[in-house]
Formats: structure tokens, C-alpha cells, sequence
């Protein structure tokens, strides 16, 4: 028992889909979340709605589970706060939850950093070939030749970033490091001082970053606007010789454009960490193709980043709860 | 280039010194080998080098303009071949025959009273043609052996030398692809980025779970053992990820430390203890032989991950298979083994927490180019009787 002694109705409760399993709260969080909240799962929730409906103050979305729909948020009188995990909102209605005076919050500062590295992982991955190497090192009786092993250089090659918010500034650094020749593409062009500390240019055109980029890498959030953002007309654009990374959301990039462009050749390769769906279908082109290295939402998967995340939720629950400012606060558009 | 099939006719072959090796060049099967290893020797010639104190610095490395001679002028280069499962590439074979007459070991072998005389300088590409004291006994005209790369653990340095020939290599083209690689191969074994490959594509994969985590790079502590010029540019690229840098080097650099925030550990017990990610950039030799071995990998964190870039002999494979096993390390990377490739029934090969990749630390198309020019500047200065750029030295 903790030192002081409070009864389960002292603590906000906090509703959670699950704990554990496929899509839950991992396990090595909720000690953590315990000291805060009083927390309850879906499954709790729905066999006792009556007393448990009027507990929930806050909800905690772990890879966008609960689904949050009008009829969920009818149910809970006094939820004030929903915080997600991760700093993608397209799950999220945000207009419908702000109907019910429900504050919503991210974690961009947990994500960032682990994103970035997701994004320079996929980008050397592909660019060296390291996923095939690996195959032909392990594999028996493999014939190879060398156009199977030889990549193209990252050093000194050029990146343009598309979405330069705080994930594509963390890979602009890296890849600075790397010596790479950094473009890139933003809604708003950033102040000249952050320009100069990574040397990158501002390409006000999405076009000319196409044109001139080895590696086009998309760091966007998914808007109606960002929608296939890259498509048929992207990819022509690009050298033949460059690589598309995409660590945003699936959608933002037209699959069946680049299932086209990746087989004729008018682009080298891809690296995806996501896809639409997630997964893809077991049948679906993408997996066939050699050119193109898939990741399992790799993103912030990681037991560092994924407790900051958890820690970050909290902090902005607690704010709601208190009534204070919310450190990462989203408003609807 | 010609497919080959590449491991089923593995054969480890004993080479006995003073032995010809001629005749065997051309009896063994074709075996693919794409990079520079010695797979099948096991006599070895390790030894001390330094190289020359006044190597060039810069990184471009652009062959020098050579007046157009006629074909039969330029000095002989000899190669193992154009083309075919060891030769030299078609476009560097181009590059050469700017500056020399290119004859391979089929047209040496053919005309040896001819063309002997005519073979001023070796080109050797991904350890071929093997040198020999039979072949610098029969090229009384040879001056220099450009290595393209830069290990020459597999050239017998004092035996070369007490020819009177001088060996180069090309420590300059390699520096930024291998300092890539060794990047690569910490991401993508942090991020467990090939399994994740696997899942992907899996026909079994209903979903992804969320609770399937890699280890973070961003603030991890990097320890590099061997701060050379490889070793410094890893040390630049991981500075951008806030890793926390520890190194440990023959001699402590302290220019370097400050440039890249690096803190040198006097002694290698240090780092292994401290680190998250141990990366190994050393050159062979005997000093550096089974360098990180039972004791070393004990050392190191139960969450550590090791991350070999040098040569497969620099780490007892034996001892690494039984720490990969129990876990007394999390996971290890490997560009380089002993052999290469591995026997396809090593149990290094059935692990799944180990990434091995083949030898592809400068394996992309610029890099191998830039090689070749740096070994055409290395061998030409010492034709031209001019300072030597990469002179490598018996200790």
C-alpha cells in the first residue's frame, strides 16, 4: 500500500482500451500511470457503465485505441481531457470531441528525436542496400553479382525534407552530420537562424526539391491537404536515381502511383514505415517488389521513447485536470 | 558482371608458403566474394603497418591529367581480369587504361617473357590477384602494389618490401561510405529494422504489435574502439543523434575529442562497460587479432550491442556466438567475418539477434570509383618518382 491511503475514488480515472495484448498499455507503464489515475479498461467500462461512466476524466489513446466516436463521448459527463499518445491527430474528430468541451492533447517532444531516427535508418537502409545484403549473407547457395550489392552514397548526397516541423529539423541535423546537401519544403519557411544551423534551403516550390533531391523524405502530418500528396506527378519529377522515404502516414503518398513508378523505373527506390492500410494485405504489390523496404510503424517503437510518451500524456492530463495550460495542446483547425 | 554461385563450393584452401599459387588461381571454382577479404587463407599476413605520416589530407581524390599516350608507352598495369566474378568493374577497367596498359593474369600468363618486363605496377581489387613471392619474382619491373581499399592485412608487407616495391592504399575513398555503413548497421540493429522487414511482408502478419520495441540511438552512449579517420566520422554522424561519444585509440586525440565532444577511455574495459552501442574500427594486425573476446563481450552491458565494421578477425566469433546465445549482449551487426562469406552452417547464421551483411562497407558506385582514382594517383606518383599520397609501411 502507498504511504498515504487513498480510497479508488480519489484519483481521476483514466480510461484506457486495454492493458496489454495486441494493442494495450504496455505493462511497463501502468505503475506509472497508477500513481495518477484510478485506470479503467474498455472492458470494465462497458460491463459497469453506470459507475464507472461518471469516474472517466481523462482518456489515454495508445496507438489510437479507444475509438472515439459521439456515443462514447455522450457516455462519459465528466471526461475533460484526451491525450494521445504519439503526434498524429488524423484518428481523431477533432471538431466533434471539441463539441463536447473536451480539450485534446499530443506528445510531439517524446516522438521527435525517435521518428528522426526511423527516418535516417530507413534512409541508409535503402540506400545501401542493407536489407538485401543481409539476405544475401545469410542465405544459402545464393547467386549474386555485384549491381546486387552496390548502393548509391549518402554522404554529401541531397535530402529534401518535405514537412519541416520539429520531426524533419531533427532529421535535417542528422543528416547534416552526414555532410548532405539539405532542401526542403514547409506550409511556413523557418526562421534564417534554423536554416543556417542545418544549411538547408528553402524550396517554396515543392517541385524544385523534386527535381533536385537524392533522397525526398515526407515528414508531414496527414491533412486533407497532404492527401496523396505525393503522387504520379511527385515521382516523375524525381531523378530515377532517387529514393522516397515515407515516415508521415501512409496516405500521404499514392500507393498504386508508386507501385508504378518503383517497376518502371522512375524512381530508385522507397522505404516506408507506413503504408495504408497497416498492415497492407498480404497480397498487395508493394511486398513483391525488391526496390522497396517496408517497416512495421517503426517510428517511436522503442522503450525509451514510448515511456516519454506515456510520461508526456500525463503531463498533460494532469494540466487539464488542474486547470492549466496544456503544454501540447491541439485545437481544432 | 557474370553470376556466380556463391557458397556451395566454399572450400577452405591451405595455402603453405613458398607454395604456388598460380596454377590455383584458376583450378578453384568461382566463388562470389564482393569485398575485400581474404576468405580462404589460412596463412596469414597480418602484420604491423603505419601508414605514411605524410598522407595526403582532403577528401576528393581525381586522377591526375597524364599527357595522351600512345597504348604501348604507358606503363603496364597488371590485373586480375575485366569483368567476370573478381575482375576489376568495365568502368574502372576504363579509368586505368587512361593512365596504363592494362594486361590481365590471362595475357601475363599467356606471354609471360613479354609482358613481365612491361608490369611496373599491380592493381588490386577486392584482394586479387593474390601476391606472391612467385609473382614479384617474376616481374623485375614492378614498383608498386595500389591496394583499392584500405586493409592490407591480406599482403605480405616485409616480403613486398624486401622486393623493393612499394604498396598503397586508398585510406581517403573509404573514410565517409564506411563510417556510413557503420551507421547503418547501428540503426537498423537498434531499430531491429530487418526483422521489422520481415514482419512486413510476412504472409503470417494479421497486425502490428505494439509492444515489439527496438532501443533508442538518440542519447545512447557510443563507444568507439579505434579513432582513425573512419573512426572520427562516425563519431561526427553520431553527434547529431546526442549520442554520448567514449573512445578508446591507440594514442588519445585530442583535437578530434573536442571537435566531436568525444571522451577517450584509456582503457577499453572502460568503454565496454559504459556503452550502449560498442563499434569496432581498427585495422588487423596482430595486435588487434581476437581483440574483443569473451572477457570484452562479458564487459559490455546485457543491453549493448556490438557493431563490427574493421575486419571479421578482429572479434573471436566463437565467443561472440556464445554471448549472442545467452544474451550476454543484446545483438551484434556485422559487415565483416572470418571467413567471408561464412560457412552456410556457422551458428552465427542462425541467430536472430545478429545482422550480417556482405562486405559492403564501400560498396556503392561512387566509393568504389574514387578507390580506383585514389589508387591510380597512389601508383602513379611512385612511377613519377613523386611524393606518395597513402604509402603503406612494414612496421
Amino acid at each position: 500500500m502507498c504511504g498515504k491511503i487513498m480510497g479508488e475514488g480519489e484519483l481521476p480515472g483514466l480510461l484506457v482500451d486495454e492493458i496489454g495484448g495486441k494493442h494495450g498499455i504496455l505493462h511497463g507503464h501502468v505503475a506509472f500511470l497508477k500513481k495518477h489515475f484510478y485506470l479503467i479498461t474498455m472492458k470494465e467500462f462497458l460491463e459497469d457503465r453506470k459507475r464507472m461512466s461518471k469516474k472517466v476524466q481523462a482518456i489515454y489513446l495508445w496507438w489510437h485505441k479507444p475509438v472515439i466516436d459521439q456515443e462514447l463521448l455522450q457516455s462519459l459527463p465528466n471526461l475533460k481531457v484526451i491525450a494521445n499518445s504519439g503526434v498524429g491527430m488524423d484518428h481523431l474528430d477533432l471538431k466533434l470531441v471539441a463539441s463536447f468541451g473536451v480539450k485534446m492533447a499530443n506528445a510531439p517532444r517524446a516522438v521527435s528525436s525517435s521518428t528522426a531516427d526511423t527516418g535516417m535508418a530507413l534512409l541508409l537502409a535503402s540506400a545501401r542496400r542493407l536489407v538485401e545484403g543481409y539476405h544475401i549473407a545469410v542465405s544459402s547457395g545464393m547467386e549474386y553479382s555485384e549491381a546486387d550489392i552496390l548502393g548509391v552514397e549518402v554522404t554529401g548526397a541531397t535530402l529534401g525534407i518535405i514537412g519541416m516541423g520539429s520531426i524533419g529539423y531533427k532529421i535535417a541535423l542528422r543528416a547534416k552530420a552526414f555532410e548532405m546537401n539539405i532542401l526542403y519544403h514547409n506550409r511556413t519557411r523557418r526562421k534564417e537562424q534554423e536554416e543556417r544551423a542545418v544549411g538547408a534551403t528553402y524550396c517554396e516550390k515543392i517541385d524544385g526539391l523534386l527535381q533536385r533531391a537524392d533522397f525526398v523524405m515526407v515528414v508531414v502530418s496527414l491533412t486533407p491537404q497532404t492527401h496523396k500528396l505525393i503522387g504520379k506527378r511527385e515521382m516523375e519529377l524525381m531523378k530515377p536515381t532517387a529514393t522516397l522515404i515515407n515516415i508521415s502516414r501512409g496516405a500521404v503518398v499514392d500507393q498504386e502511383a508508386l507501385v508504378t513508378a518503383l517497376q518502371t523505373g522512375v524512381i530508385r527506390a522507397a522505404a516506408l514505415d507506413v503504408t495504408y492500410p497497416e498492415p497492407l494485405p498480404r497480397d498487395h504489390t508493394l511486398l513483391k517488389l525488391k526496390n522497396v523496404i517496408i517497416t512495421p510503424h517503426l517510428g517511436i517503437k522503442t522503450d525509451k521513447a514510448t515511456y516519454m510518451i506515456t510520461e508526456e500524456a500525463v503531463e498533460n492530463i494532469l494540466a487539464a485536470l488542474n486547470g492549466l495550460p496544456i503544454p501540447s495542446e491541439v485545437l481544432p483547425s | 558482371m557474370l553470376r556466380s554461385k556463391a557458397f556451395s563450393l566454399l572450400k577452405p584452401i591451405p595455402l603453405m608458403s613458398g607454395q604456388s599459387n598460380l596454377a590455383y588461381k584458376f583450378i578453384r571454382p568461382a566463388i562470389a566474394s564482393h569485398g575485400h577479404c581474404c576468405h580462404r587463407r589460412s596463412v596469414d599476413y597480418r602484420q604491423r603497418y603505419k601508414t605514411h605520416p605524410g598522407s595526403a589530407g582532403g577528401r576528393t581524390i581525381s586522377a591526375p591529367q597524364t599527357k595522351v599516350m600512345a597504348e604501348e608507352e604507358l606503363p603496364g598495369v597488371l590485373i586480375l581480369d575485366i569483368g567476370g566474378t573478381h575482375g576489376v568493374l568495365e568502368n574502372l577497367a576504363a579509368l586505368l587504361k587512361k593512365h596504363f596498359r592494362l594486361i590481365t593474369m590471362k595475357e601475363f600468363l599467356q606471354n609471360k617473357k613479354e609482358m613481365s618486363k612491361k608490369i611496373q605496377a599491380v592493381f588490386v581489387f577486392e584482394c586479387r590477384p593474390i601476391i606472391d613471392r612467385e609473382l614479384l619474382e617474376s616481374l623485375p619491373n614492378l614498383k608498386v602494389i595500389g591496394n583499392s581499399g584500405v586493409g592490407v592485412d591480406h599482403l605480405d608487407l616485409k616480403m613486398i618490401s624486401s622486393f623493393g616495391v612499394k604498396v598503397t592504399n586508398t585510406p581517403h575513398a573509404v573514410a565517409d561510405s564506411t563510417a556510413d555503413i557503420g551507421m547503418a548497421l547501428m540503426l537498423a540493429s537498434a531499430r531491429r529494422l530487418v526483422e521489422g522487414c520481415q514482419i512486413a511482408v510476412s504472409p503470417d502478419t494479421k497486425y502490428f504489435a505494439v509492444d515489439w520495441l527496438g532501443v533508442e540511438v538518440t542519447r545512447a552512449t557510443l563507444g568507439i574502439i579505434g579513432m582513425g579517420s573512419i573512426g572520427y566520422r562516425v563519431a561526427q554522424r553520431a553527434r547529431a543523434f546526442d549520442m554520448r561519444i567514449l573512445y578508446h585509440n591507440r594514442n588519445r586525440r585530442k583535437e578530434e575529442e573536442e571537435a566531436v565532444g568525444a571522451h577517450y577511455c584509456e582503457k577499453m574495459e572502460d568503454l565496454l562497460q559504459q556503452s550502449d552501442f560498442v563499434m569496432v574500427v581498427v585495422s588487423l594486425t596482430p595486435e588487434t587479432h581476437k581483440l574483443i573476446g569473451k572477457k570484452e563481450l562479458g564487459l559490455m552491458k546485457p543491453t549493448a550491442t556490438l557493431i563490427n565494421i574493421s575486419r571479421g578477425a578482429v572479434i573471436d566469433q566463437d565467443a561472440l556466438v556464445e554471448a549472442l546465445q545467452s544474451k550476454v549482449i543484446r545483438a551484434a551487426a556485422l559487415d565483416v567475418t572470418y571467413p567471408e562469406p561464412l560457412p552456410r552452417d556457422h551458428p552465427l547464421l542462425k541467430l536472430n539477434n545478429i545482422i550480417i551483411t556482405p562486405h559492403i562497407g564501400t560498396a556503392t558506385v561512387q566509393a568504389i570509383r574514387m578507390m580506383a582514382e585514389e589508387a591510380i594517383t597512389n601508383m602513379l606518383a611512385v612511377l613519377n618518382g613523386q611524393p606518395i599520397p597513402s604509402e603503406v609501411f612494414p612496421k
